[in-house]
């Protein structure tokens, strides 16, 4: 029983990640009809804001230890943060442990902008272009965006710690009534699920509440008939790809503390997340929101010592297994409408 | 067009041009000289094989600052570093041989295909007379066998698995760094004296080969003294999240969790394990512990404060000399000369690097020649000192190095970002070495060494 509540918890988290970054590809392929593959490389890019902003805030200024020296016997120069001279050492200090989080606030902006750069930078001229040429070109991008954060940032993972208050642990399983450490759970982790619980609830009720979201949601179903209204939906459906951004963005922001982020996390996500959408159905959102959580829990399941003891291997191929049975029995997907990717 | 030029002609004397170009060029080359490559001006190539782009950037990167480092060293620029403390004193800072040293680089990518295809073009366009470097087991037994294939010289970098120097031995490759067999006797009575007799460990294992002889070589040397292993699991190379692997530990009945995972797998398994509060729980009374059989600082660096407190081994450490003494003499010299020039500290796999490289240079100085089979000889059983380890042993039967092996654990409050670990203990060469026909290592035989043309 414990065990199958750990795994659950665990399919959560992951199944957030997949969740988020599949929303975000399947929306921009139910507006703008593209295959972005550059979506996992997003994911990445809003990893580093988190990186990038914890540097930004951790910026110092060497001083001089007296009595110590470095490891060729120089005077210890020790770095010293700007943000100490300027708050108080404790202020600074706090700053600088609530990095993550406020990297939202700097990511949003930022994955936005990126988002519409690339849309109207290079991926509007290949609208009207097939699939297999918006695949080669977004995933030539993704390639490109990796290779420069590389290059500023080495190929190493840089740990991105979340702040102290979030760190460790709880007990889940006494929480619930069961025995002590029998679920233990991140506590970072549960904020991830709730986190990406709300961002998926936002973007659900932009669409389903706003003007905005109700415009869009004609031009996903039909594009013409709201063009042919004198409805500019080509700007709608760029600012819909900054949100994607966005959203891909925000799951990375958020992932940097599980694990530490580094250059090619975006394509160990994007083909999983592939799967999540096509499992759940090329440009329905619930049904990405609804297949990423699925297809998360049922990895967990997967990788138990005792599932792979009776079918080795099997954690390695489920996602695409499932994937195989789904659309066998259900070709759109769990939850794909008539006409998506048909014609 | 005339009528001879017919499109069959065409297509027929493309094909049989093609085939000879084709031809490998160390099968046509230097054929005089009797071996590969032979140098025949004023200068002699070596090729740097390293992982310049993917995951194990980085640690190419520091092996290629190594590389760099001696090839100065060698042609008598900057202080000379370990050839001031090595016991051989054939090398006079004039070259290998009289010929000024000049490298080429390639980019391993770590992948097998990526590694073969750079070592190749190394050997055949640039005319490398010896091939080096290496991030992975994988690449490096790889490589090695081209290098046997081409006749030239291969000296590995960092790679761990019993395979390269067990049953994947070549008589052209040698190295200088452990393996790990020799990281499971080394860490074995250590984590007996720290934690126990009576422990239960679970082992989460890379899926591919180096995986699977640490799990071996760390399971039978703690199994023999005392410790049960309650499962062992394989995981995907590509696994990014560890979190369903690691939450099923505890509910086991396990108390010691060994990561035999390297680079971006340990990050992310032993961050896992540590966000999961394995380290915060007891067992049956005894406080749960985590295991890396094999540290790497870089990595290390990667998984931050995760790392604190957490036991594995090491090759060698840039702190050694200066914590145990003169035993481990060349380190400081070392240490020095790549400070100096780069602003850090040498990590193991740059330090494996450089004194594959002067090792390789001084065997062709004593040798007199660059034939590799002349070069193989000088390098079977030469001892040698000065370089870091202690007095080292390049053993003749399967051409691994034996030498201490350093049991360090995760520094709980680091001084700096290179202050990463802390030598817990050494231990001896004795207590490490190993018959060439032990299981582990069994199935392999060196061959003959090969000269190529």
């Amino acid at each position: 029983m414990d065990a199958i509540i750990l795994q659950i918890l665990n399919g959560l988290d992951k199944g957030s990640a997949y969740a988020l970054i599949a929303l975000g590809l399947t929306l921009i392929f139910g507006t703008l009809g593209v295959v972005n593959f550059a979506h996992g490389a997003l994911f990445m890019i809003g990893a580093f804001c988190a990186v990038t902003l914890s540097r930004i805030l951790s910026a110092s200024h060497e001083v001089l230890v007296e009595g110590k020296t470095d490891f060729l016997g120089n005077p210890l120069k020790e770095d010293v943060p700007y943000v100490y001279d300027w708050f108080g050492e404790s202020a600074g200090a706090a700053i600088i442990d609530w990095s993550v989080p406020l990297s939202i606030l700097f990511a949003i902006p930022v994955m936005i902008l990126v988002g519409v750069i690339m849309e109207r930078g290079l991926i509007k001229h290949f609208y009207k272009r097939p699939h297999a040429d918006q695949i080669l070109v977004t995933f030539g991008l993704a390639i490109v965006l990796q290779e420069v954060i590389k290059y500023y940032f080495g190929a190493n993972p840089i740990p991105t710690a979340a702040p102290e208050a979030f760190k460790g642990s709880f007990d889940f399983g006494a929480m619930i009534g069961l025995d002590p450490n029998t679920i233990i759970y991140p506590y970072w982790r549960l904020i991830y699920f709730c986190f990406a619980a709300i961002v998926i609830g936002c973007v659900f009720a932009f669409l389903q509440f706003t003007t905005f979201g109700m415009v869009v949601r004609a031009g996903m179903a039909d594009r013409e008939t709201v063009g042919l209204l004198g409805i500019d939906i080509d700007k709608r459906f760029t600012i819909m790809f900054g949100i994607a951004a966005a959203v891909a963005g925000l799951a990375g922001v958020m992932y940097v503390p599980i694990n530490p982020p580094n250059y090619h996390m975006g394509m160990d996500f994007l083909v999983l997340s592939f799967v999540v959408v096509v499992v759940g159905g090329m440009g329905s959102l619930g049904g990405a929101v609804l297949a990423g959580f699925l297809l998360g829990i049922l990895e967990s399941f997967a990788s138990m010592r005792e599932v792979i003891d009776l079918i080795p291997g099997i954690n390695q191929v489920i996602i695409y297994l499932v994937a195989i049975i789904v659309l066998l029995t259900r070709p759109r997907g769990l939850m794909g409408r008539k006409g998506v990717m048909e014609e | 067009m005339s009528k001879n030029f017919t499109r069959r002609g065409v297509l027929k004397t493309g094909a049989v041009a093609g085939a000879g170009l084709t031809l490998p060029t160390y099968l046509r080359a230097a054929g005089h000289e009797g071996f590969t490559n032979a140098p025949t001006g004023s200068t002699v190539t070596l090729g740097f094989n390293v992982p310049q782009t993917g995951p194990y950037a980085d640690e190419g990167a520091d092996e290629l600052r190594a590389y760099e480092l001696a090839v100065e060293h060698l042609n008598g620029e900057g202080d000379g570093g370990m050839l001031q403390t090595f016991s051989s004193k054939a090398l006079d800072g004039t070259g290998i041989l009289g010929k000024k040293v000049e490298y080429v680089t390639g980019d391993t990518q770590t992948k097998s295909d990526a590694a073969r295809a750079s070592a190749k073009s190394m050997i055949e366009k640039d005319g490398a007379i010896m091939i080096t470097g290496g991030s992975s087991s994988g690449v490096a037994v790889a490589v090695q066998a081209l290098c046997q294939e081409a006749g030239v010289m291969f000296m590995a970098g960092l790679t761990h698995s019993n395979d390269t120097t067990g049953k994947d031995r070549r008589a052209n490759g040698f190295r200088h760094f452990f393996n790990s067999y020799m990281s499971g006797a080394a860490l074995a009575p250590i984590l007996v004296d720290q934690y126990g007799a009576d422990r239960k460990a679970y082992h989460l294992t890379a899926d591919y080969n180096w995986g699977y002889t640490t799990e071996e070589a760390v399971r039978s040397s703690t199994e023999a003294l005392g410790w049960e292993t309650v499962a062992t699991v394989k995981t995907p190379l590509t696994q990014t999240d560890f979190s369903s692997y690691i939450a099923p530990v505890i509910s086991s009945g396990a108390d010691v969790l060994v990561l035999n995972h390297y680079g971006g797998n340990m990050v992310n398994s032993l961050t896992s394990a540590v966000q999961f509060g394995l380290r915060a729980q007891e067992v049956a009374g005894k406080k749960f512990e985590i295991v890396v059989p094999l540290y790497s600082e870089l990595m290390a660096r990667g998984a931050g404060e995760n790392i604190a407190g957490i036991l594995g081994s090491q090759n060698w450490d840039w702190k050694i000399e200066n914590q145990l003494g003169s035993r481990y003499s060349g380190t400081n010299a070392f240490v020095k000369s790549f400070g100096e020039k780069y602003g850090f500290p040498p990590s193991q796999a740059a330090h494996t690097c450089y004194v594959q490289t002067l090792l390789y240079a001084d065997a062709v100085q004593r040798a007199g020649s660059f034939a590799p089979c002349a070069v193989v000889e000088a390098l079977e059983g030469f001892e040698f000192d000065g370089m870091g380890n202690g007095p080292t042993l390049y053993r003749a039967e399967d051409h691994q190095c034996f030498k201490d092996v350093l049991v360090v654990r995760g520094k709980e409050n680091p001084e700096n970002e290179f202050d990463l670990v802390e030598i817990v203990e050494v231990t001896p060469v004795d207590q490490v070495t190993y018959a060439s026909d032990h299981p582990q290592f069994a199935g392999g035989a060196l061959g003959t060494c090969n000269n190529g043309a």
